[in-house]
């Protein structure tokens, strides 16, 4: 084990989390937006803003499901000594799934929830190299009119909307920088 | 106050608040759709506000400024127990006025004046469910959600027009949101109804029954009605007495024992602010 999945957790955990949480909702009610996030420093490949996304969220109670292009022992270390979260191989348990968009494919393998309990469905930690306010045209519940977001396709978005209130909640990251694609949101080509 | 040494920052434990903010995230993804989450015992009883104010310690920072209002007012026992809650386990500022607060809680009101985005309005719900007087099994509501099988709630509303001619639900009246579920906005009187369409987030709190969810901006909220009878907002057709707008919903106050009332502002904060303003005109 290296030092350093000892470090990077929250410094002062009752607080960072709360700041964070208000990041990661605020993002999630505004789909599109792109908010700061930080608080944690994980270890590489993964972004500051992801990081501190499994620290505010997860916990024993959530098996995480890790991408190859991220997944390596470090991550897995620090992962299980900050949050205790079960790293699952099954796409079907996973509560959170966490890499980059080739790695997440096929997507509908992870849980859409059923159509009585719509909720208990995966959300995607989709790491990208950046995020603009750009592309994509959304619009829906959150959404003044209509908005842009660097997705990286529209497809597998549309699909997924398709299945509301069922479906899979996405989280894009990339640095400290965060945005949210609820099911909810309607997504066009740009 | 600091009570660091007793309390965690705004009471529960840390496990607690994630699996509430998860839940949250969740019902702000399905606006209007009730999602299960394991309520805690607070040191209050139910129906004082348990589901909001665990949704409110799972959403508070320390550089909040925190309201609560009980029925539109600052200063009820209700109100005030809660905002003193929060001094005291958070450390947050707080205060009455609408406008200088990020977070506010509320028992069956929406302040009058409109809410900014920076701000996160948390209702306190007895019942969540709106179909439950309609169906007791929560397996049967489930279901008729998940195939939007909502005849029964406008067989209902119906049967208020023919018994009286209009619909008599004057609170707690059902809400389709973005045109999927039907929603109870909580006992907020109808008057308050248009006001669910706003630019801050919405996030309801039910502890007994376990079950939080949520209306993020800019989401369509129609009210339940019919084509020959149209949602109508009603309120007291009365001036407040006190600060004299005739925009706001009012109390009706009995002053004596003779049938002496007057009608004054529900929410305590806009009518003072008005009155200070009138005052400040002369």
């Amino acid at each position: 084990m290296t030092p350093n999945t000892l470090g990077g957790g929250f410094a002062d955990e009752a607080r960072d989390a709360a700041f964070a949480f208000r990041a990661c909702l605020d993002v999630m009610a505004r789909p599109g937006r792109i908010g700061t996030l930080r608080g944690a420093v994980p270890p590489p490949p993964l972004s500051v803003a992801a990081g501190t996304l499994l620290l505010t969220l997860c916990d024993a109670q959530t098996p995480v499901w890790l991408g190859a292009s991220i997944d390596n022992p470090m991550i897995r270390n620090w992962i299980a000594f900050h949050t205790g979260a079960p790293v699952t191989t099954s796409k079907s348990e996973a509560q959170f799934a966490l890499g980059r968009w080739p790695d997440l494919h096929p997507i509908f393998d992870f849980s859409m929830g059923t159509p009585e309990y719509p909720d208990r469905s995966a959300t995607l930690i989709v790491e990208q190299d950046n995020l603009a306010p750009e592309g994509t045209v959304l619009s829906g519940p959150g959404i003044r009119e209509v908005t842009h977001l660097s997705l990286p396709e529209t497809d597998a978005f549309q699909q997924n909307a398709a299945l509301y209130p069922q479906g899979l909640d996405f989280y894009f990251t990339a640095r400290d920088r965060i945005a949210a694609l609820p099911r909810s949101t309607k997504v066009e080509a740009a | 106050m600091t009570n660091d040494a007793q309390y965690n920052f705004a009471y529960l434990d840390e496990q607690t608040k994630r699996m509430i903010r998860r839940a949250i995230l969740k019902g702000v993804a399905i606006p209007g759709y009730q999602v299960p989450f394991a309520s805690r015992e607070m040191p209050m009883p139910y129906g004082w506000g348990t589901g909001g104010v665990q949704v409110s310690a799972a959403v508070l920072t320390p550089d909040d400024t925190f309201k609560v209002i009980d029925q539109g007012a600052d200063d009820t026992t209700n109100a005030v127990s809660i905002r003193r809650f929060f001094q005291k386990t958070a450390g947050v500022a707080v205060t009455e006025r609408t406008s200088e607060a990020s977070v506010i809680q509320t028992r069956h009101r929406i302040p009058e004046e409109p809410l900014r985005e920076d701000q996160i309005l948390v209702y306190q719900v007895p019942i969540p469910e709106p179909l439950r007087f309609l169906e007791p099994r929560e397996s049967e509501t489930r279901k008729m959600h998940s195939l939007q099988e909502y005849g029964l709630m406008h067989v209902k509303l119906y049967e208020d027009i023919t018994r009286h001619g209009q619909i008599a639900t004057s609170y707690a009246y059902p809400v389709r949101v973005e045109g999927r579920y039907v929603m109870d906005p909580s006992p907020i009187p109808k008057f308050d109804n248009p006001k669910l369409e706003m630019d801050a987030i919405q996030l309801f709190g039910a502890g007994r029954e376990q079950r939080i969810y949520a209306i993020p901006p800019h989401t369509s909220v129609a009210s339940l009605d019919f084509d020959d009878h149209p949602f109508d907002p009603a309120k007291a057709d009365h001036p407040c007495v006190l600060c004299g707008t005739e925009e706001s919903y009012l109390d009706e106050v009995i002053t004596d024992d003779e049938g002496g009332r007057m009608f004054v502002c529900s929410d305590t904060d806009f009518c003072r602010s008005r009155q200070s303003h009138s005052e400040a005109r002369r």
